[in-house]
């Protein structure tokens, strides 16, 4: 236990002191926060008002409670897993600088080390993701707010469960690497690239219905979709308050993945935590199996 | 005295390449034992299997009785190693380095404090304790390097050429460290190395080319078995003892005539005295014995 806490504290302190570490894992969101505060903000305005029937008023507040709340959604759906990506170098980083080679000459279990990375880079991801959630919900209380506190403990728990299934596909993906060259080609693709698929950059309902169907079997969709069903909780309730026709809010939230459909199977939320924490089961289950196979190499 | 590091027969092949072809020697419990050879030899394979960092295709390698790769975690705690390069965190402070890796060992709170005095003060580097690893210079690092390889008190040290690119001064500290420590702790060292004059100082010696060895045994006997002497002649004549019939070079201002061994070597001061006013006698050196074995330098050697 004293090693296992020993390394989760030093591969905390070497993720946050390496300015270049830390500031990377910080690029996507920020990169983020400015693509929506620069245009894609005005895009998803006019989205959002296009689907609204003409002759309809809609209170600017409640325009901005939906443009926020798919904004800060999205940008936490990327960073959980972004994030997770960045914090988990560590392994990699250990094994160019030798320090992997130090570790492995204590007597310390290949599992625990892996243990250790695993919770290190959970615990800086939470870190940041949470930080990140806290700005988030600064901006919705300044533009337009509509959540209720079980809304954001369930927010909360989203990110909790988000950051978790990042740190274990990004430990199972690291733990193959053994280049820093290797680390910035996946990280380029992991940056640019789940964004799309786990429809943050834009909603899976716009792609094609082959696309649709495929991307329905990952994981990561649900996650979103998870956490932007209860930043929106609020205020598609507020819609219907305002007696907006049921039609009208389930088109709305068919267009921004609310509503996921599985082969046209439309797929409850409760369905939707059962296979996101069952992908992070399966995950770790996956990382702990490939660390308790002897790490001696076999070649050079 | 017992031997503590067994190897027999151990081969390792990399693809067509044989790293280590049927390797057998043994270390004995407190002896300093230096490990030669060029560039891929087989040197830091054999550490690397000898560290349980790397599997062996066949032999046996035994530390203080027990085999190495299915008692790999009892055996790290025997083992303390100095990497050729530093495997410290460079963003962390050097007691934040030494912390980390003490736990490692469950060394903590008091006991951590004392070992920590005990090693900044025969390393000299108390003053250092709270600056950043990656900001020390090369001879500084080097001190935390063997700080953190001695935490835990191994019985045996493994030093892979701990003293490429120090100063004379650093180097000169390590080689005290080593030396009070085998005395105090009767601690073994088993040295990798590209100075030759640190292996005249082991008790033992192999040299390995190819993965195999091709001499051992003590800095003299390879000596004496490898190189003759050398006779430096201050002010001689070079005509003249060029026809002594020996090989000899000419140097800034004496004549160094090679002959077999010591004894030509008195034989032939006692009958041409005149020729041998000013003069030493002195033995093949390391370098001498390595180039003799191998047919090659070694890089980096003085």
């Amino acid at each position: 236990m004293i090693a296992l806490f020993s390394m989760i504290k030093r591969n905390c302190k070497v993720f946050f002191k390496d300015k270049g570490m830390f500031f990377t894992s910080l690029i996507t969101p920020i990169i983020l926060l400015v693509l929506y505060a620069t245009f894609l903000r005005n895009v998803y305005v006019d989205s959002f008002s296009s689907s609204i029937p003409d002759g309809v008023n809609v209170d600017d507040k409640i325009i901005n409670g939906m443009v926020g709340g798919e904004l800060i959604s999205s940008l936490l759906a990327v960073v959980c897993v972004t994030v997770a990506y960045c914090t988990n170098v560590i392994l990699v980083r250990d094994k160019v600088s030798g320090a992997r080679r130090d570790f492995l000459m204590s007597p310390v279990k290949q599992s625990i080390m892996g243990l250790s990375y695993f919770i290190a880079s959970a615990i800086s991801t939470l870190i940041i993701a949470f930080v990140t959630l806290t700005i988030g919900l600064i901006y919705i209380a300044c533009t337009g707010w509509f959540l209720s506190v079980g809304d954001v403990f369930l927010i909360i728990l989203d990110v909790i469960i988000l950051s978790l299934f990042g740190t274990a596909i990004s430990s199972i993906i690291n733990y193959f690497l053994n280049t820093n060259g290797q680390v910035s080609a996946v990280g380029t693709i992991v940056s640019a690239g789940y964004g799309f698929i786990c429809g943050a950059y834009m909603p899976i309902s716009s792609f094609g219905k082959g696309l649709q169907n495929v991307l329905s079997f990952l994981p990561g969709t649900y996650g979103t979709s998870l956490i932007r069903n209860h930043f929106l909780s609020g205020v598609c309730d507020e819609m219907s308050n305002q007696g907006f026709p049921n039609e009208v809010i389930k088109g709305i939230k068919d267009s921004i993945d609310c509503n996921l459909y599985f082969f046209d199977n439309s797929v409850s939320i409760g369905a939707m935590y059962g296979v996101i924490v069952g992908a992070v089961v399966l995950l770790i289950a996956i990382y702990i199996l490939i660390n308790a196979i002897n790490p001696i190499k076999k070649k050079k | 005295m017992d031997k503590i590091i067994k190897i027999e027969k151990l081969t390792k092949t990399f693809g067509d390449l044989k790293a280590v072809d049927n390797l057998s020697f043994s270390v004995r419990s407190g002896e300093l034992f230096a490990f030669l050879g060029v560039n891929g030899a087989g040197k830091s394979t054999t550490i690397s299997i000898l560290c349980g960092l790397l599997s062996k295709d066949n032999g046996i390698v035994e530390i203080d009785g027990l085999d190495v790769e299915k008692n790999k975690l009892v055996i790290n705690s025997k083992l303390g190693v100095v990497f050729q390069n530093s495997v410290l965190d460079q963003t962390l402070s050097v007691i934040d380095n030494l912390k980390s890796r003490a736990a490692l060992y469950g060394i903590t709170k008091n006991e951590f404090n004392t070992r920590v005095a005990e090693l900044s003060e025969l390393l000299d580097f108390k003053r250092l304790l709270k600056r950043t690893v990656g900001k020390l210079s090369g001879g500084e690092r080097r001190r935390i390097d063997i700080a953190r390889a001695l935490l835990h008190k191994p019985q045996i040290l493994i030093l892979d050429e701990p003293t490429t690119g120090l100063d004379p001064q650093t180097r000169k500290l390590l080689w005290n460290v080593v030396t009070t420590l085998r005395k105090t702790e009767n601690m073994t060292v088993l040295l990798t190395t590209h100075y030759m004059e640190e292996a005249v100082d082991a008790d033992y010696v192999i040299i390995i080319d190819s993965g195999k060895i091709v001499a051992e045994g003590t800095p003299l006997t390879l000596k004496n078995t490898y190189t003759g002497d050398f006779i430096t002649v201050y002010g001689g004549d070079e005509a003249v003892i060029s026809e002594l019939g020996y090989s000899y070079e000419k140097i800034r201002d004496a004549i160094r005539i090679a002959v077999p061994n010591t004894a030509v070597a008195t034989e032939l001061i006692v009958s041409r005295p005149e020729l041998f006013t000013d003069y030493e006698v002195t033995k093949g050196n390391m370098d001498d014995v390595f180039l003799a074995v191998t047919g090659k330098k070694l890089v980096g050697g003085n």
